[in-house]
């Protein structure tokens, strides 16, 4: 077996591994500490020996160890009860996946949103402290420190190793697809650092959406978030020039987004709106899926996109979101009533001065040929924004209307 | 989210405090450094020496020039920062506003989000 296909297994493996052992013996910290270590022990042993035939026993064997060997500090006993642990668990490996269990409990409500995602990378997609911080962009060591105070965190909150029930369920369920919705964010929006690592992060996060949808294949949120996604990351290849240019979705080629995603997250996103109460990721798949339905930009059916986000609004108020019914609306009634409609959002503080905002304005001035405001507008948004590639595009929009 | 937290110093001002003032100051950034790592938002943070010991190079038809210290006519100088790495602008403007320097009239904190990063982040 290759070593991608070897990382690939273990990253599946490594929850499930995970969440026998705290079934077993609770105590979340220890846990995962022998988990990475067996993890570990993997990567270097499997390409050279070969993979074991019952490659999760052999993980939880390996982990139980370690975990033993951490309990017991003695010598002389650690040998014995090693020995114990080997024999119990290559008979009893639980047939329970526990990685949604798993995955409620990294998105522990008492965590801050940038520990609970450090916390499920690590525990349940497997990747090493050092990965993650590579992906964020931040030392090794002030990713090991936030880790491992969110494993104190939940130590301390007490948890138990459990599915809750009912209305916490569901609670805890949307904290843990906004969760996914951040790691996906995070390698979706290239920004700076290693575009590579940050595409893993999405990958990892439509592998994590996934599996939830696997388990919990009747929610319609978490089908509607997976849609989301899938119709997004089919755009990857054409939202940025060569030169890491941004391209505006209304000049993407595309010829080159991925048929294969839209026509998944298509099938996914007509399924869930025909079953389930409406939810927000629900709404936001649609409307991706009525751009990706367009074969041109002039095709889009803005009506409808209009009428999604008219629905979005309602269910989920959000300035952001009448910005975004604002260029809808722009399209189908004219820049003047977008303009309008956006004018409802300066006395909201948290849009003041946003760099969306602005640019949103600039765009609609442009088109009402305002080339003044557009460009007062344009070099405003510039200066607004903390994206580099963004900043790029606005400038040069800004240059455009002025000549 | 990233962010540069600057002192901005006035060695004046730096100068009159007394020497309880100064101790204060000095546990305050200790005592903050230290639940920045707990957290793990702290990055990196660096304390420059006295302004008095800056140089200022300028190279002019391909010779550097050396001069004294900076710009002569400012008041405030750069005495050091803390790069953080956390959850969004209001948590940094609240994680700055517990350095002990903001309490001081004539010390300025300045926070402003990074917009690219490169180089060694194990520094």
């Amino acid at each position: 077996m290759t070593t991608p296909a070897i990382e690939d297994l273990l990253r599946e493996l490594a929850p499930q591994v995970l969440g026998a052992l705290i079934r077993r013996n609770g105590q979340f910290e220890g846990c995962e500490d022998a988990v990475q270590e067996a993890v570990l022990a993997a990567t270097v042993q499997w390409p050279v020996e070969g993979v074991p035939n019952n490659p999760r026993g052999w993980l939880v064997t390996v982990a139980s160890r370690r975990l033993i060997d951490q309990m017991r500090s003695d010598h002389a006993r650690r040998v014995r009860e090693s020995a114990t642990a080997t024999e119990v668990v290559s008979e009893d490996v639980p047939d329970t996946d526990d990685t949604l269990v798993l995955l409620f409990l990294c998105c522990h409500p008492t965590l801050t949103a940038a520990s609970q995602t450090a916390l499920t990378l690590r525990a349940v997609g497997g990747l090493t402290t050092a990965e993650i911080a590579h992906a964020f962009l931040v030392p090794e060591a002030t990713m090991a420190a936030r880790i491992s105070r969110a494993k104190q965190r939940i130590k301390a909150a007490g948890s138990s190793f459990s599915l809750p029930d009912g209305a916490e369920r569901e609670e805890r369920l949307r904290v843990v697809l906004h969760v996914l919705y951040l790691i996906f964010n995070e390698g979706y929006t290239a920004s700076s650092g290693s575009e590579l690592h940050r595409a893993d992060l999405a990958h990892e996060a439509i592998r994590l959406a996934r599996m939830v949808h696997a388990q919990l294949p009747e929610d319609g949120e978490v089908t509607g978030l997976l849609a989301l996604m899938l119709l997004t990351d089919a755009r990857r290849e054409t939202r940025t020039t060569a030169a890491g240019d941004l391209v505006p979705l209304d000049e993407q080629d595309r010829t080159k987004w991925d048929r294969g995603l839209i026509d998944e997250g298509i099938e996914l996103i007509k399924a869930s709106l025909a079953g389930s109460a409406l939810g927000p990721y629900q709404l936001q798949a649609a409307i991706a899926a009525t751009h990706a339905d367009a074969a041109r930009a002039e095709e889009t059916d803005w009506a409808q996109v209009h009428a999604l986000y008219l629905i979005l609004e309602r269910i989920a108020p959000n300035p952001m979101v009448t910005l975004n019914r604002a260029i809808a609306l722009a399209e189908t009634e004219g820049p003047q009533t977008g303009l309008t409609l956006l004018s409802t959002l300066d006395g909201d503080e948290r849009m003041a001065g946003h760099h969306r905002l602005l640019s949103v304005r600039a765009h609609l001035l442009e088109k009402t040929g305002d080339t003044a405001g557009a460009y007062e507008h344009y070099r405003r948004a510039a200066k607004a924004t903390a994206s580099i590639a963004e900043q790029r595009y606005l400038e040069s929009r800004a240059s455009r209307v002025r000549t | 989210m990233k962010f540069l937290i600057s002192m901005l110093i006035n060695p004046a001002v730096l100068d009159a405090l007394t020497d309880e003032e100064k101790a204060a100051i000095g546990d305050g950034h200790g005592k903050f450094i230290e639940a920045l790592k707990k957290s793990g938002e702290l990055i990196i943070t660096q304390a420059l020496v006295d302004p008095s010991q800056a140089v200022v190079v300028s190279v002019r038809n391909g010779q550097p020039v050396v001069t004294d210290g900076p710009f002569l006519e400012s008041k405030e100088y750069l005495g050091g920062f803390y790069l953080i790495d956390c959850e969004n602008k209001e948590r940094a403007i609240e994680l700055a506003a517990q350095i002990p320097d903001t309490a001081i009239e004539g010390l300025g904190i300045e926070v402003r989000q990074v917009m690219f990063a490169d180089g060694q982040l194990e520094a």
